[in-house]
């Protein structure tokens, strides 16, 4: 997977400066996050269930290869074609070929975060494919030429403002009109891709699930967008990574109890739709030909690793909802396709460290992705897990290493930790005594830019319990 | 690349056989989850929650006595929100056998096209669960008369009405029985309405799909 | 809960004290965290007069740090040596109570994660964790304290650090205790269960971030109308004094031991002797 930015200091400080991001973000919590709540609250076996899912992902993850094959067996019984796709140019070079077989002109998408991840849209215009996203999140922001910043609602980021402008830009009846109410925007869209919907030549849709015992590909939407670009075109490709596989369809639909819940609130979203091979005989709807392209993109490298667990992830969009950090930042900052506590987990396994070292180091730990995620993944213990190899490849700052080092070195010496202390301690307290804190202190450059430092009250707690003081 | 994930696992050929055994056993079976208890109601309970879940999430129910109430009860409710009493029908024997010529709607027996303003299906079966219908593709059933239309209108009887989704799952298989062919080529699970929140998160409805989805309930047995 | 409570009815009084039965409670070993050893040792001994007065024997054994600044930056060789040592001096006691909930959540649940690899001391490391608490939850779960005899006149608001909730389950305990407090009427913020930016390591690396956190928690505390702030951990209770402080806020800031233990005669967190509304 390529990063999409390697700047993230200069990223965060963006995000950060952004007064109609910041007002978008304030408002997730409220949204989202409420509404999980009081789905989880009117489901007593809600908690039960996440168990339940955790199992299944482990249980399929232990025997991806068998229930792949059998996956894929299943598929060309009902049908279906299955395309094996190593990386993203494997698999870009996959669609493109059955794009042309079809001597398409136009392609519509569902949302699919694979198809971001592997670059698809630029690879298919680059070759004079036109796609054309049909989720409304994503086709505002294929309008601005920018990546999604939330898996769920990729246009989080902007204001009726901005979508108004850029209807009045790129629709040619609106003659530059800048429309003011939403309903109008909603039913302008509604037009515009109502046309491309019916004129597509291959629809191109992600997958939530491929269900082994079925050859069936699932899609889960709100919008009905994935449907009509599976349905209507004559050619239905949809492209997902190998840990999106499931045993049974009773095993997806423990996993979907748990699914919208977790991402929006909502019991079950609008559409479910499952999914296997072509037109049948006698039907008069329904694409002809139907393509599972499954990219494994070094997710079998996960398995066996200390990041396996990551793999259960069903993209759900909960833990960035909940998390601190994204909600100052949004997806943009995190520089690729996954932002937000799974984004900082998967994004080094799947890119490299390297290049995104700054992801598992920006977060407090504070918890809550791993408290309400629905298959129970453990984020904050991979985050660090991520934080001992960048220590083992000495891809921290050496500042930083060398003071934990030291501290290390002083804390497991009590003795010599004490006198340190006395000095330092009694130091700081004489020179903070008067005011009860620093607005600014050598070495202490990043606490005291946003903050005052506290001083300390002057002598150490266990120096004055061994000299027996007591206050 | 199968080879490549599978040499992950590294296994012994013990191993192998366990894990191949354990996947056909799953593959075989049709183990079920947790199941809320929410369904665990008798069939009158399950009618009465599927219609309650079914308007929680904007879909109107209308429940008649018969099948041949419901051509009267569709055109009253197209005309009720002055919409054109046209439609595009799926060519179902369920509702070939209903007196539409009495209620003067004027209905084309197809798949949906863009232009269509109504459409009229028949489910294949109601999930009391989450007010859920599950719709089956056929040549009686065609899909796109549950996206294209604006007006989705979907006739079921109440004894199409099951508890939880696997219970659904069991009637559809139960039904491709013997025909060659387990399950249809697409099976939508409808629950509400179109609807999105990408613009500032604020709730819309009919995106894409239906801004309206009207439930016809017809009691068995007439 | 954002509902405002005023001081509630006297709870009954069941607190037994060391001077009944002539029985000592519990053997507690005090770790106060490497913070309120250097910065606040108010804190400390807030700790151990609220022990003292539950009926405990308190002792202070060797203490440096619990490990977690480097255990979090990935140096677990840092973090193993320091909890080498910290394994040793305390493991033998039959309680370690912490007032903190990050130390306590360090001690408790991620010691044995250090010894993946020396078996004998990761289940050494598992026995002593299991003998850990946050000091209000073992005050309240475990003494069964429900009421102090302190008091203090203010409108107080209580910060959930994030291991207290998540890696501690405190969230009760330290309220209960709160309303048992003469005068002091305790309200509750927005945003309860969303981090402050303190994060170890974290506030230092992303300070920018960190101060969006900080002055967002800031703000839905101070929304409140409280003045006073408190909190089981110095680590945030810094973090949040040194913004509000920075905002020239009078909001007063300090540890929750404090106010419980009727110790809040010194200056709160950042402030000094002359400023304005120190005590």
């Amino acid at each position: 997977m390529e990063l999409l930015s390697r700047d993230f200091k200069g990223d965060v400080a963006k995000a950060l400066a952004d007064p109609v991001l910041q007002t978008n973000l304030s408002r997730l919590k409220g949204n989202f996050l409420a509404r999980r709540q009081k789905a989880r609250e009117s489901l007593p076996e809600f908690d039960t269930l996440r168990d339940e899912a955790k199992t299944i992902k482990d249980h399929t993850l232990a025997h991806l290869d068998l229930y792949l094959e059998a996956f894929e067996a299943q598929v060309k019984a009902t049908g279906g074609e299955v395309h094996w796709a190593r990386d993203a140019a494997e698999a870009r070079v996959i669609v493109l070929a059955i794009c042309r077989a079809e001597r398409a002109r136009t392609v519509t998408k569902g949302k699919s975060m694979i198809a971001e991840e592997i670059g698809l849209n630029h690879f298919l215009e680059a070759h004079g494919i036109e796609p054309v996203e049909t989720d409304l999140g994503e086709y505002i922001i294929q309008l601005a030429h920018e990546p999604p910043s939330h898996i769920i609602a990729p246009a989080i980021h902007k204001n009726r403002e901005q979508v108004a402008e850029l209807f009045a830009r790129y629709h040619p009846h609106l003659n530059g009109r800048k429309l003011e109410d939403i309903d109008d925007m909603l039913a302008d869209a509604r037009k515009v891709l109502r046309e491309r919907f019916l004129k597509a030549d291959v629809g191109i849709t992600g997958a939530n699930f491929m269900i082994a015992q079925t050859g069936q590909t699932v899609i889960v939407t709100n919008e009905g967008n994935g449907d009509l670009t599976q349905l209507l075109p004559r050619v239905h490709v949809a492209i997902a990574s190998i840990e999106k596989l499931v045993p049974t369809l009773e095993d997806a639909t423990t996993i979907l109890r748990v699914l919208a819940r977790s991402g929006t609130g909502q019991e079950m979203s609008s559409y479910t739709t499952f999914s296997a091979g072509g037109r049948r005989a006698g039907e008069t709807d329904g694409p002809e030909a139907f393509h599972v392209v499954i990219l494994d993109g070094g997710r079998s490298a996960m398995l066996g690793t200390e990041v396996q667990d990551m793999l259960r992830c069903i993209r759900c969009g909960c833990c960035l909802n909940a998390c601190p950090v994204y909600g100052k930042l949004g997806g943009h900052a995190y520089g690729s396709t996954y932002s937000g506590p799974m984004g900082s987990v998967l994004t080094p396994a799947l890119a490299g460290l390297e290049g995104a070292k700054h992801l598992p180091f920006a977060s407090t730990l504070c918890g809550r992705c791993e408290e309400v995620c629905p298959m129970r993944i453990p984020i904050p213990r991979m985050l660090r897990h991520w934080r001992e190899e960048e220590t083992r490849r000495a891809m921290t700052p050496p500042a930083a290493r060398w003071g934990l080092g030291l501290w290390g070195a002083v804390a497991s010496r009590p003795r010599l930790y004490r006198r340190l202390a006395r000095l330092g301690i009694g130091l700081l307290g004489r020179l903070g005594r008067r005011r009860g804190r620093f607005a600014n202190l050598p070495l202490a450059g990043g606490w005291t830019e946003g903050r005052e430092l506290p001083a300390p009250e002057g002598r150490t707690f266990q120096d004055l319990w061994q000299a027996g003081k007591r206050p | 690349m199968l080879a490549r994930i599978r040499a992950r696992y590294d296994r012994t050929p013990e191993a192998e056989r366990d894990a191949r055994q354990a996947v056909a056993e799953r593959l075989a079976g049709h183990r079920r989850g947790t199941i809320p208890q929410r369904i665990d109601l008798d069939s009158a309970g399950l009618l009465a929650l599927f219609v309650d879940k079914a308007q929680s999430v904007d879909a109107t129910v209308d429940r008649v006595a018969a099948d041949r109430d419901v051509p009267g009860a569709v055109a009253r409710y197209l005309r009720g929100l002055n919409l054109p009493a046209e439609a595009a029908i799926a060519p179902h024997a369920d509702l070939d056998a209903m007196p539409w010529a009495a209620s003067a709607l004027s209905l084309e027996r197809r798949r949906a096209q863009g232009s269509d303003r109504v459409g009229i299906a028949r489910a294949f079966a109601g999930i009391a669960e989450t007010g859920t219908l599950m719709m089956a593709s056929g040549p009686d059933s065609p899909a796109t008369l549950n996206f294209l239309p604006e007006t989705h209108v979907v006739v079921i009887r109440e004894s199409d009405i099951v508890g939880g989704y696997e219970d659904a799952w069991q009637r559809l298989r139960e039904r491709g029985r013997g025909t060659g062919r387990d399950l249809p080529r697409t099976v939508n699970l409808i629950t509400g309405t179109s609807r999105t929140g990408d613009i500032e998160q604020i709730i819309q409805k009919g995106v894409h799909g239906p801004k309206r989805l009207h439930i016809v309930l017809v009691r068995d047995g007439a | 809960m954002t509902t405002t409570t005023g001081p509630s009815p006297q709870f009954s009084t069941s607190r037994r004290r060391a001077s009944r039965g002539r029985e000592l409670r519990a053997n507690v070993a005090l770790f106060v965290s490497c913070l309120v050893d250097l910065f606040r040792p108010t804190v400390g001994f807030a700790a151990v007069k609220l022990l003292e007065d539950a009926g405990c024997r308190v002792e202070v054994p060797e203490q440096t740090c619990c490990g977690q600044p480097a255990y979090n930056s990935g140096e677990r060789e840092a973090a193993r040596k320091v909890a080498r040592g910290l394994i040793d001096r305390f493991e033998d006691f039959d309680h370690i109570v912490v007032p903190s909930g990050s130390c306590a959540g360090m001690l408790a649940h991620d010691l044995a994660d250090l010894f993946v690899d020396m078996p004998d001391v990761a289940a050494r490391a598992r026995r002593l964790g299991a003998k850990v608490h946050e000091l209000t939850s073992f005050l309240v779960d475990v003494l069964g304290v429900d009421h102090v005899g302190s008091a203090y006149d203010g409108i107080v608001t209580y910060h959930d650090s994030c291991s207290s909730l998540r890696a501690m389950k405190v969230a009760d305990q330290p309220r209960r205790l709160l309303e048992s407090v003469k005068g002091l009427t305790l309200r509750e913020a927005a945003d309860r269960e969303v981090c402050c930016g303190f994060g170890g390591t974290f506030c230092v690396k992303y300070p920018a971030i960190s101060t969006a956190m900080a002055t967002d928690k800031a703000a839905r505390l101070a929304e409140t109308g409280a003045d006073t702030v408190l909190a089981g951990d110095l680590g945030c209770l810094m973090n949040i004094a040194g913004l509000l402080k920075r905002q020239g806020s009078p909001i007063r800031v300090r540890h929750v031991a404090e106010v419980l233990a009727g110790m809040t005669d010194g200056p709160a967190i950042g402030e000094g002797k002359d400023a304005r509304w120190s005590s």
